[in-house]
């Protein structure tokens, strides 16, 4: 039962860490995107577009494409949420918080819409979406992987997505650590006016910070799909995770090699309660706060500890003009 | 740089604005507007292949095209602004209280609960009073715990308050399964369906008019209160610059709770307004995102109540237009939240004209020519 | 004759309405150090952030090795070897020192901390700087955080060095130092632009002089041929002897008692230590130091808003003769106590005044609290600032204009004209002239003249020693928190001034 939890905990983490590092590379920029359950839904909406759209279109799905297709349609449709965000608060210097809510609130329409009416659209007759073809390809496990019993299950029972979400994480943390990119992002996200002077772009960095984080967070509602979801769609089914993955970021405290961990307290905390016997429905409602009530603990934690190295990127949610006098 | 590099000027660069005067700062947002309805048209023409004309007849229809759809719309007008009216001193104070959508919740969790607790045992005249009570101390308390660790640790608000929104639903949620009527059902239906008690009275035989003229004289008061009462005038001290008040004397801490108080119980009593008023049930959607939607309102007006009307019955207007739109079209009714998002991103944009002005470097070339 | 690095032709730069720059040229050759001078506010560091990419000129040229630039943003500026040391720091606190040399440098994508502080070691130890390359800046006291901005644009391979006033907030000592660095620069070859506005380090460093005044280039001499006189008149213009009426002062009795007062900083600074004086009534006690010596937290400390480690603070008052202790008090106990201090901040929109409010709102940050309604009153705080507005000759289009709108000089006269309106029995003003044209400049020093007069005990903290001089009847000189000596203001001499604000700097930190 414990191998069957930790799977658990984990399959419902991926798509947090997702979350989680795609904001962290944002918020590291000094921006607190508040879109990313937004961005997260179009992620995933974007996948099921294309991917539905290819499968109707052929007679046998290729594992290949069927791969490729859905990731290439979710990185667009990210990468446009990146961009609107980015061009309103890094552009035309928007208010982040309300920009980001603005966001979410389109994001969740794009995917709750195209959701329920991609079928009308597309003058199809299946009577839901449900891509288990796709699916399946996503799910693809390594083929040893039930040979090596609970090691198997625990470590090697998941699909692709769940491996690069981690990748992708320690990537970003070498990249934020060991990287002169990764310096300059982080001292914009610290003061930008300090970055300026020292010749880094920084609307550039913003931009690119923004579109990456959207694009990872993104990938998140992807994987919620295809593999979580066995690919099939149901509306609001993405649920709060978006918020989740933002609360994540200051879990870790904005490091993405903390949130893998992370991701993974926070899947088994959204699942224990399956775990616990004889827990009423209602005490399980309880059981389902807890991710949110540890962050704020950590908030308060930090804010008190007053660490330098433990704070939030001190421009967090501000704007920068040059020539503000 | 090589030697032979022409010189390139930048082609613009972005001045920061002097004031401009009135007209033109609402010209500008006006010409915002009617370009994101030009857009909102666009996308619903691509998805539905409508006339545009029909599109737009259809929203105003889908808004006020009977007398039941206008006091629906007045009706959610009036618990957006309360709730848009609720978060308005926070920001003025520079304090982000994104967490509405939960204070709003817990104060109609209170009022849910006292329905049901006191419904067949307290008499209305006292059952009122305590659920008001009840409402507006939950709210309150939701508020006040960001802003206790705000006031004396400088903890980030936005990320805390935005975390106490899902404890709310949590609490609310387990609070449904406990009174799940009928038994199991995960829902908590109509509370006192047959006995009324604890739903707010109809004025008139119009069931909402109460909501709407709770929310009437609430806006009048917020007015007043930001512009000639003392404490609003504290709250734009401490907003403009904490060094200011610190100067003067103000007590910074005893502002943020004391505002955070109010900002709460105001939602607490757009909790009551929902629940006893609207709903007369609760549940984890209750608020249905128009706490996070408020944010909105009261920043496109500026902080204003008065402007805060327009701007929520632009929202409501355009939420039951879409919806009119997919049903007519029979698409799923998210429609309206694509369009409210295209606005919104065309009003916040249009802020930034408002505040800088782009010069274009090649003209003052010429100019040097010639 | 060594070529130019940098030469300057008819640079104008304005803010809105205000004119920071006005057709400005200057030249700077390679292995040659230029002052720029001018007194605060004549647009020395505007003219410098242009060449840095900061700003962006509205007109003029820039010609760097002869040829024409133009220069759009820090990364152009590098590109063209310059390097600009701002008087505000521009270092990421949380980042370590070699962090902060590293950041913005092209070059291989990877790098490794260890390999860079071996590079910046290299740089250190030619021209000797002392420095811990691993320690965060928010751990460096300021010289250091100095050094590592000098550093940082060595790294960077700048030819063209451009320092803001870098002396503001260095101990004698710590000055010595940098011009012996800054003068091993010069003999390697580079050139250095340095923004001051104290003469005997002009003299002393430079090889030439540019002058501005008011936003206007007045001329370059070579410091070898010129002398303190003629700088002074380039920069102030005429010789203007200040003659300000300086009455004798009447019915002196003792306002305001400090004892003993010390205050730790957040940083663990002791920024003041075992402050001891008397304010006295009818009588302008000024306060002279180099910027950063403790003049603000002293002020504060005697307004509230600091809280203090030691020693007290006594008000007698003038009327029962009763003796309060407001050290630890808030604002609003002091104003409780019946104690009328009135307080000219430094910080003007930061902290006196509300930016974007009104001249109205401003008017009633002070007295708003007054009666019992629930509601404010704007009323007299409209009459007051009409009347203000038509004494003080504010040039405002209304009672109705955020402050913010207005130029400096009327932002001042608003806050001093709010503050003098409370009738104070205690009148303090930081640095109240500074960025005022000689018009308001006089305006200001009569207003406080008349507070002098009406038994008002007026504490004068200022920069310009000559005007010290001529308005005050004491003069107190702080140095490094501690107090280095009080002096006549009728017989003492600017030397003398000069020497106590240094004498004993550079022994703490």
């Amino acid at each position: 039962m414990i191998v069957a939890f930790i799977q658990r905990a984990i399959v419902q983490g991926i798509p947090l860490l997702f979350g989680s590092t795609g904001e962290i590379i944002t918020e590291k920029a000094g921006h607190l995107n508040l879109g990313t359950a937004g961005v997260m839904y179009v992620g995933g909406i974007s996948g099921v577009i294309g991917a539905f759209i290819y499968e109707n279109s052929v007679e046998t799905v290729n594992p290949v494409l069927a791969v490729i297709i859905p990731i290439l349609t979710s990185v667009i449709g990210s990468l446009i949420m990146g961009l609107i965000y980015s061009f309103l608060t890094v552009t035309l210097r928007a208010n982040q918080n309300v920009t980001g809510l603005a966001l979410t609130t389109f994001g969740v329409g794009v995917g709750n819409f195209f959701g329920g009416s991609l079928i009308k659209l597309t003058n199809s007759d299946l009577p839901s979406i449900a891509l288990s073809a796709t699916s399946n390809c996503f799910k693809t496990q390594l083929p040893f992987a039930d040979k090596l019993g609970w090691f198997g299950e625990i470590f090697l029972s998941y699909s692709f997505l769940a491996y690069f979400a981690v990748i992708i994480a320690l990537l970003t943390s070498f990249f934020f650590n060991k990287t002169k990119a990764g310096l300059s992002l982080r001292a914009i996200g610290e003061n930008p006016a300090t970055a300026d002077a020292a010749g880094i772009n920084v609307s550039k960095y913003k931009y690119f910070a923004t579109c990456t984080g959207s694009i990872i967070a993104g990938l998140g509602g992807l994987y919620y799909v295809m593999d979580y979801a066995c690919g099939v769609w149901s509306n609001d089914g993405f649920g709060d995770r978006g918020w989740l993955a933002i609360a994540l970021v200051i879990f870790a405290v904005w490091k993405p090699n903390l949130s893998i961990f992370g991701s993974i307290l926070f899947g088994g905390l959204l699942v224990v309660h399956n775990y616990i016997p004889n827990l009423t429905m209602a005490s399980q409602e309880i059981f389902k706060m807890t991710p949110y009530v540890v962050t704020i603990l950590v908030l308060i934690i930090i804010s008190m500890r007053r660490k330098r190295e433990t704070q939030p990127p001190a421009s967090l949610g501000l704007s920068y003009f040059r020539e503000e006098r | 740089m090589s030697k032979n590099n022409k010189i390139h000027e930048p082609l613009f660069h972005i001045v920061k604005r002097g004031a401009l005067p009135f007209w033109l700062s609402w010209l500008i947002r006006i010409i915002a507007i009617v370009a994101s309805l030009i857009v909102c048209g666009v996308v619903t023409i691509i998805l539905t292949g409508e006339n545009p004309l029909n599109i737009y007849k259809t929203i105003i229809e889908g808004a006020i095209g009977s007398e039941r759809r206008i006091w629906s719309l007045f009706q959610n007008v009036a618990i957006l602004l309360c709730i848009s009216l609720a978060v308005t001193p926070a920001f003025k104070m520079k304090f982000w209280n994104i967490g509405a959508e939960g204070q709003v919740l817990m104060g109609g969790l209170a009022t849910a609960a006292c329905m049901i607790y006191f419904g067949e045992s307290l008499p209305s005249i006292v059952l009122f009073p305590v659920m008001i009570i009840a409402s507006v101390v939950a709210g309150a308390i939701w508020a006040v715990i960001p802003a206790f660790f705000k006031a004396n640790w400088n903890t980030n608000e936005t990320l805390f308050t935005l975390m106490m929104n899902y404890i709310a639903m949590q609490i609310v949620s387990y609070f449904v399964y406990l009174h799940s009527n009928p038994v199991g059902s995960g829902k908590i239906g109509i509370i006192n369906s047959t006995t009324q008690a604890g739903w707010l009275p109809k004025i008139g035989g119009k069931s909402y008019l109460i909501n709407i003229i709770i929310v009437a004289v609430l806006t009048i008061g917020m007015y007043i209160y930001l512009k000639y009462n003392k404490h609003g005038y504290e709250i734009s001290v401490v907003g403009e610059s904490e060094n200011t008040a610190r100067y003067v004397g103000i007590n910074v801490k005893k502002v943020i709770i004391r505002t955070m108080l109010l900002s709460g119980a105001v939602c607490g009593i757009a909790g009551l307004l929902l629940v006893a008023g609207t709903d007369h049930s609760v549940a984890k959607e209750t608020v249905d995102g128009r706490g996070f939607t408020a944010i909105m309102v009261s920043w496109l007006a500026k902080f204003n109540p008065i402007y805060m009307i327009l701007t929520s019955l632009l929202l409501v207007f355009l939420e039951k237009g879409a919806s009119q739109i997919s049903t007519d079209f029979g698409l799923n009714d998210s429609f309206s939240e694509i369009l409210t998002g295209i606005i919104i991103f065309f009003i916040i944009g249009s802020e930034f004209f408002v505040n800088y002005s782009v010069k274009f470097r090649h003209k003052d070339k010429e100019a040097n020519k010639k | 004759m060594s070529k130019p690095a940098i030469e300057l032709k008819n640079i104008t730069k304005t803010f809105g309405s205000i004119v920071a720059n006005k057709n400005v040229s200057l030249t700077v050759n390679f292995g040659e150090i230029l002052s720029v001078l001018g007194e605060n506010g004549s647009g020395k560091t505007t003219l410098m952030n242009m060449i840095s990419g900061i700003y962006y000129p509205d007109s003029g040229h820039i010609y760097i090795n002869g040829e024409e630039v133009v220069i759009r943003s820090p990364k152009d500026a590098f590109d063209y070897k310059i390097g600009m040391i701002h008087q505000h720091f521009k270092l990421v606190d949380v980042f370590s020192a070699a962090e902060n040399i590293v950041l913005g440098i092209d070059g291989k994508s990877r790098y490794n901390i260890k390999d860079s502080i071996k590079e910046i070691k290299k740089i250190t130890d030619k021209y000797g700087f002392e420095i811990d390359l691993n320690k965060k800046i928010y751990e460096m006291s300021v010289s250091e955080k100095q050094t590592v901005e000098i550093v940082k644009v060595l790294y960077k391979g700048a030819d063209i060095l451009i320092l803001d006033e870098p002396t503001a907030v260095l101990t004698p000592q710590e000055t010595q130092k940098l011009f012996a660095v800054l003068r091993r620069m010069k003999e390697s070859g580079k050139s250095i632009i340095i923004i001051t506005h104290k003469l005997h380090e002009v003299l002393s460093l430079s090889d030439k002089v540019a002058v501005l005044r008011k936003g206007e280039y007045i001329g370059t001499v070579e410091t070898k041929n010129t002398n303190e006189a003629e700088l002074t008149e380039m920069m102030v213009g005429q010789k203007v002897e200040l003659n300000i009426d300086r009455t004798e002062p009447k019915n002196c009795e003792n306002r305001l008692e400090v004892l003993n007062i010390s205050c730790i900083n957040r940083e663990g600074v002791k920024v003041l230590d075992n402050i001891s004086f008397t304010a006295r009534s009818g009588e302008i006690l000024g306060i002279a130091g180099i910027a950063g010596s403790g003049q603000r937290e002293l002020l504060e400390s005697i307004a509230g808003l600091q809280k203090l480690n030691d020693g007290n603070i006594l008000y007698h008052d003038p009327k029962t003769g009763k003796i309060d202790n407001l050290r630890d008090k808030t604002p609003v106990q002091i104003r409780d106590l019946g104690v009328r201090l009135s307080f000219v901040p430094e910080d003007r929109l930061g902290m006196g005044l509300v930016g974007n409010m009104d001249i109205v709102d401003n008017m009633m940050l002070r007295s708003y609290k007054k009666g019992k309604s629930l509601f404010v009153d704007r009323k007299q705080p409209k009459t007051l600032a009409k009347k203000i507005i038509e004494d003080l000759g504010v040039v405002t289009p209304g009672t109705s204009t955020p402050v913010r709108r207005l130029s400096g000089g009327n932002v001042q006269k608003i806050l001093v004209g709010r503050e003098i309106a409370a009738s104070p029995t205690v009148l303090m003003a930081a640095y109240p002239v500074r960025g005022l044209d000689i018009n308001s400049s006089y305006l200001i020093y009569n207003l406080l003249n008349t507070q002098k007069e009406n038994g008002v005990a007026v504490i004068f903290v200022g920069e310009d020693l000559d005007v010290l001089l001529e308005l005050c009847d004491r003069i107190m000189v702080i140095s490094s928190g501690t107090i280095s000596g009080i002096v006549d203001a009728r017989t003492a001499t600017k030397e003398e001034l000069g020497l106590l604000m240094t004498k004993h700097g550079g022994e703490k930190q």
